[in-house]
């Protein structure tokens, strides 16, 4: 009799769906998210803060944007570049966003490859996406030369509202730093790929835990992330 | 353990599905650019570059860093934060057109 209630009540226990499958979550003895481990539960924890962090830079920008009785530079016509004679708006910007989502398309892939335990094409995956994020980084060090020589600075700029230079430097720096160490972060888990690591549990260098597949997965978490905030920059900082 | 069994699957999903999605977020990233290309100004820009950006921010949360898969309590524990942010945009908002208001009453239209 007992022995039924217990398994009538662990069925009801896992199967719980909706409002109660969050009740059950938050109040159970074992960890807060059933399912969820602690490796992604923390990254995405991380990520929330860092979210908070990246709304703050573009809640003052658009504060300082909306405050200002300077009229505000053109991002269409300060990002445009001229090739073979036309001048085209934002092209540089439209370009970067175009390789940080084929980075994120191919990071996606490389997470799937990671379940299927494909060590090959995994690793392959993740060094492409490294190369499209340096190459991203890149591009931007490029943006940066080019509206420092134009005399873009983060006290003033040539063109109006002296808050543009120091939201740029501060925005766009910010997620070319987060994209660097993602690259660095991507490394350092495909090399671990590569060897095999997670097929043999071999244990971390620095935590000394058994590596796992999903390590592929919470770094690609970090990735889609830095692609996501840059969805967010493309359309208030560049587009606005 | 039936903990690290239900890892070893992980988020298994067929290739095809990252594909569409990939070319999706190059279709609305292309609709986001010809907003400035063409130049649209106004309501219709704004209200475009929001629903592009949000589509896209949409589809990269849900299926490319899987929640649309994950624990309830999970996505809760993520996105009930989240609109904190957006009260706070709210008051900022407020707060910048006093300033801008304060500024052309007191300084002209110097600074």
């Amino acid at each position: 009799m007992a022995e039924q209630v217990l398994t009538e009540l662990r069925t009801t226990h896992s199967e719980a769906t909706g409002l109660r499958s969050i009740a059950t979550d938050f109040s159970s003895d074992r960890q807060a998210f059933r399912n969820v481990s602690w490796g992604k539960a923390m990254m995405w924890i991380f990520l929330l803060s860092d979210t908070f962090v990246f709304s703050c830079f573009l809640i003052s920008y658009m504060t300082a944007r909306m405050s200002t009785t300077v009229p505000w530079p053109n991002p269409s016509e300060v990002f445009a570049l001229t090739i073979g004679g036309t001048s085209l708006p934002l092209i540089l910007i439209a370009i970067m966003t175009f390789v940080l989502i084929s980075s994120s398309g191919t990071m996606a892939m490389a997470v799937n490859f990671g379940y299927r335990r494909d060590r090959r094409k995994t690793a392959v995956l993740m060094l492409v996406t490294a190369l499209l994020g340096a190459t991203f980084v890149g591009m931007q060090a490029f943006e940066w030369t080019k509206l420092i020589h134009e005399g873009v600075r983060p006290w003033g700029n040539p063109w109006g509202a002296a808050q543009f230079g120091s939201s740029f430097f501060m925005i766009t720096g910010f997620h070319g730093t987060h994209v660097s160490f993602g690259v660095l972060f991507l490394l350092v888990i495909a090399r671990k790929v590569w060897r095999g690591d997670y097929d043999h549990e071999r244990r971390g260098f620095f935590t000394s835990r058994k590596g796992r597949y999903e390590s592929v997965e919470i770094m690609g978490l970090y990735w889609h992330f830095v692609d996501l905030v840059w969805v967010f920059i493309f359309a208030f900082f560049y587009l606005w | 353990m039936a903990h690290s069994a239900t890892h070893a699957q992980g988020q298994q999903h067929p290739i095809k599905l990252y594909l569409v999605v990939w070319a999706w977020l190059f279709i609305l990233s292309a609709c986001s650019y010809f907003v400035d290309y063409f130049q649209l100004q106004g309501l219709l820009r704004y209200s475009l570059i929001i629903l592009f950006m949000l589509l896209k921010a949409g589809l990269i949360v849900a299926v490319f860093m899987h929640m649309a898969w994950e624990r309830l309590s999970l996505v809760y524990a993520i996105l009930v934060p989240i609109s904190a942010v957006l009260v706070f945009v709210a008051i900022m908002v407020l707060e910048s057109d006093y300033t801008l208001l304060s500024r052309i009453a007191f300084f002209g239209s110097g600074s």
